[in-house]
């Protein structure tokens, strides 16, 4: 491989790139959020998806669940770079224990008419979607799933007129009755 | 009034400060004031427990808050106005971080009510900081203030050390409220560093280690930063097993450089016996290390064919840029004391007589030869006489960052920890001289020299203002080869000889600038004066500027070239022209 004279050791690494949804329980004060997401623009990590919320208001506790991407070493790196931030009470990879459920929740407006109408009703009832905003030329609809679906139902909605889209990202929580 | 006037802990933010510093059994700190910090400066004049050392650069104060944590291995402490104030201590939050160097920094900010409209002298000191702090708070409420710095003390000293910043706006300084002594409940929660190493790991080292036909130990900066007893259980761990160890430009003086089994530094300017060391082994023990690229050359070709330990404080460093066999996550002191009781009951010392017979090869190779000369001074030979003229002495080296740093690494030999203070992991240009200074107040009686470099030594000349001021006679033993001699052996290497602003033009006369300050000037020229000149420096005490006029285009080796793997170094006798372009025409090759 040709490399730039450089006083670097450029490399490039060829191990595949993993999704992991990570949940990362933090103390809620001003900034947490900005030295998570300092984190990973820092460190050139990937963000796919990030959500973030008070869960448990007494405690001062928020969630944040961060959808990422990278190769396994980097994904360990992701980990034990957020565990040691001070106000980081604890990491779970979401995606590693594969006893989680994920979800998003998408607002998707549509506008057409005639045929096209009709069609994005028919397809928006097969994907357990809901009508919230309706007008004569136009739907708003809520969607609950995971990401793969929520892509899906916007992939055909494209053709039917569709507008745009407002996603939460993904919230992701454990199987059975053990908290994590 | 309520009788809560009567309080003793009833006091104003700024009085908090002061009092924390007293708590946590701060004597010196280093400032500059201004405007967002004066209430604070109002309290330091009222009192005579903590001693306030006045830079001339916020960057200044930072640096030597550095070398007084480094020397001392208590936290540094510097107080820093808003604004510019803060922005000036960016370099130095940096370098603490990048050397794990425990550094509390108060700065002031603009009234609550003025944060966020571009007031005079405001700046998102928190945001600015962020990256460049182990963590960093902002306090709007007198009341959260004696918890937050008893949090910044602990969290700067705990865990892997690292700098903390605690932003004080001024109607915080000037309001009342409660103050309390430091207690366990003002530490987060969420933060509790791993101490003790897991025992199954432990056993699994000790087995590796007692099989090893090959082994080698790799230290760093964390067995200091750990602690004299750290040291004092590694060196028994090199005596129980008599394995070779190497360490890296940060953890110089862990093991002595005088101890048989040490191999020299390790790394892009490492000696030949300790990379090839490296390279070969087949087990590898790194201590407080963290396989940095100074350290590994080429990743993949890495030392190939060992099982690797690594123990580190912290997780991240784990499998960063290394996939290691075994993993222990903990103090490095705690660690060697499990490994070293497991190792001593169940093991008996490896016989690698073979292996120490291939190291003599190695080490008879003599990678650090120079040739020296009776017209000019060579750099290599100005740091061997400092040391020798300096041996037995009680004595610290800071350092600049060039060649000059790598010759002093390779040429100073430490013998015991906290003597070598250096810019590693940022390479910071400007930090041996303040941090000389840090160093010197906090030993005032010892010898304090900051290798430095022409280049280097102007970017925080300013600071010998302050060492007049406060009479520390430090030594600024410059290696002045009128060039940046370390941007140019590069340029000779990698960039076709092109020498493009790299040459120290216009210098300052060194002598006459030391005067111009109120210090002492000596220069050298000739070889027969080195000794005698260096002995002169040595007796007075007073701030002496040292224009050590060295061989101007001499450059450092060994050297792994960039791209390489560690048996792949540039000799100094190999590095001629030719051999110099075929080692480093890996890449593109070179013009
Ligand atoms: C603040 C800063 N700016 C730039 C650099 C890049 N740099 C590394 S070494 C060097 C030259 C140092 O020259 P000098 O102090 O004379 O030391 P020498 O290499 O000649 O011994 C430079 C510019 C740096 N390390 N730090
Ligand atoms: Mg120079």
């Amino acid at each position: 491989m040709n490399q730039p004279a450089s006083a670097y050791f450029i490399e490039e690494r060829h191990d595949p790139n993993e999704t992991h949804t990570l949940a990362v329980l933090v103390q809620n004060e001003p900034g947490v959020l900005a030295r998570v997401i300092g984190l990973f623009s820092g460190r050139g990590y990937n963000i796919e998806s990030l959500t973030v919320s008070e869960t448990e208001a007494q405690k001062h506790l928020s969630r944040i669940t961060i959808v990422t991407t990278g190769t396994p070493m980097v994904i360990q790196q992701i980990k034990h770079q957020l565990d040691r931030m001070i106000p980081v009470y604890q990491v779970v990879d979401m995606t590693q224990t594969k006893r989680s459920i994920e979800r998003e929740l998408a607002m998707v407006k549509v506008r057409g008419q005639g045929e096209h109408r009709v069609e994005a009703l028919r397809l928006a009832d097969a994907f357990r979607a809901r009508v919230i905003d309706a007008t004569t030329e136009s739907f708003v609809f809520e969607i609950t799933g995971n990401t793969d679906k929520i892509n899906q139902f916007i992939d055909l909605m494209r053709p039917l007129g569709l507008v745009e889209v407002s996603r939460t990202g993904v919230a992701a929580i454990g199987r059975g009755p053990e908290g994590m | 009034m309520s009788d809560k006037s009567h309080d003793p802990n009833q006091m104003t933010g700024a009085a908090m400060i002061v009092r924390a510093l007293i708590d946590h059994g701060v004597t010196d700190i280093f400032g500059y004031p201004g405007g967002a910090v004066l209430p604070i400066y109002d309290e330091i004049f009222q009192q005579s427990e903590v001693q306030h050392i006045l830079v001339r650069h916020e960057q200044g104060a930072g640096h030597a808050a550095e070398g007084y944590a480094r020397s001392t291995g208590k936290p540094g402490v510097a107080l820093v106005t808003s604004g510019p104030g803060a922005t000036n201590m960016v370099t130095p939050l940096t370098d603490a971080l990048m050397d794990s160097i425990p550094l509390v920094c108060i700065s002031g900010q603009v009234p609550t009510h003025l944060i966020g409209n571009d007031a005079f002298q405001e700046c998102d000191t928190v945001g600015i900081t962020r990256p460049c702090t182990k963590h960093n708070w902002l306090v709007r409420d007198v009341n959260d203030l004696a918890k937050v710095l008893h949090e910044a003390f602990y969290v700067a000293t705990t865990g892997r050390p690292g700098p903390v910043l605690v932003d004080v706006p001024k109607d915080v300084q000037f309001a009342t409220g409660t103050y309390h002594p430091p207690r366990k409940s003002d530490v987060h929660r969420s933060y509790a560093p791993r101490v003790k190493g897991d025992a199954t790991q432990i056993r699994k080292a000790v087995s590796l280690l007692a099989g090893a036909k090959r082994p080698v130990i790799y230290s760093g900066g964390g067995v200091i930063n750990s602690g004299p007893e750290a040291t004092k259980l590694l060196r028994e761990l090199v005596e129980v097993t008599g394995f070779p160890i190497t360490s890296t430009l940060m953890g110089l003086g862990a093991y002595p450089a005088s101890g048989k089994n040490w191999l020299g530094m390790l790394g892009m300017h490492g000696t030949y016996e300790a990379n090839m060391t490296m390279h070969d082994c087949d087990v590898m023990l790194c201590v407080g290390a963290r396989f940095d690229d100074r350290i590994t050359g080429r990743v993949d070709a890495f030392s190939p064919n060992s099982k690797k330990i690594h123990i580190d404080i912290d997780p991240s460093s784990i499998n960063k840029n290394i996939r290691v066999d075994v993993p222990i996550i903990g103090d490095c002191g705690n660690i060697l004391g499990d490994i070293l009781q497991v190792f001593k009951a169940e093991a008996k010392k490896p016989d690698i007589k073979t292996w120490w017979q291939q190291i003599a090869q190695w080490r008879a190779r003599n990678s650090l030869y120079y040739k020296k000369s009776n017209d000019v001074i060579l750099p290599q030979h100005a740091i061997q006489s400092l040391f020798e003229l300096t041996r037995g002495k009680d004595t610290y080296i800071t350092t600049e960052v060039g060649q000059h740093q790598m010759w002093a690494a390779q040429f100073y030999g430490f013998e015991e920890p906290h003597r070598w203070m250096t810019s590693g992991g940022l390479g910071t240009m400007g930090y041996g001289l303040p941090a000389a200074i840090g160093v010197q107040v906090a030993h005032p009686d010892s010898l304090v020299i900051d290798i430095a470099g022409d280049a280097s030594v102007q970017m925080t000349m300013q600071e010998m203002s302050t060492a007049v001021q406060y009479e520390l006679p430090i030594k600024i033993f410059i290696l002045n080869n009128q060039y940046m001699g370390m941007v140019r052996q590069w340029q000779q290497l990698l960039h076709g000889n092109r020498l493009s602003h790299s040459y120290s033009e216009a210098l300052p006369d060194f002598v006459k600038l030391a005067e111009a300050y109120g210090g002492v000037g000596l220069q050298v020229t000739k070889p027969a004066d080195l000794e005698g000149a260096i002995k002169e420096m040595i007796s007075v005490k007073r701030p002496v500027l040292f224009d050590c006029r060295v061989a101007a285009l001499e450059n450092c080796f060994p050297m792994i070239p960039s791209g390489k793997a560690h048996n792949e170094m540039l000799l100094p006798e190999q590095a001629n022209d030719e051999a110099t372009a075929k080692a480093f025409a890996g890449g593109k090759a070179l013009v």
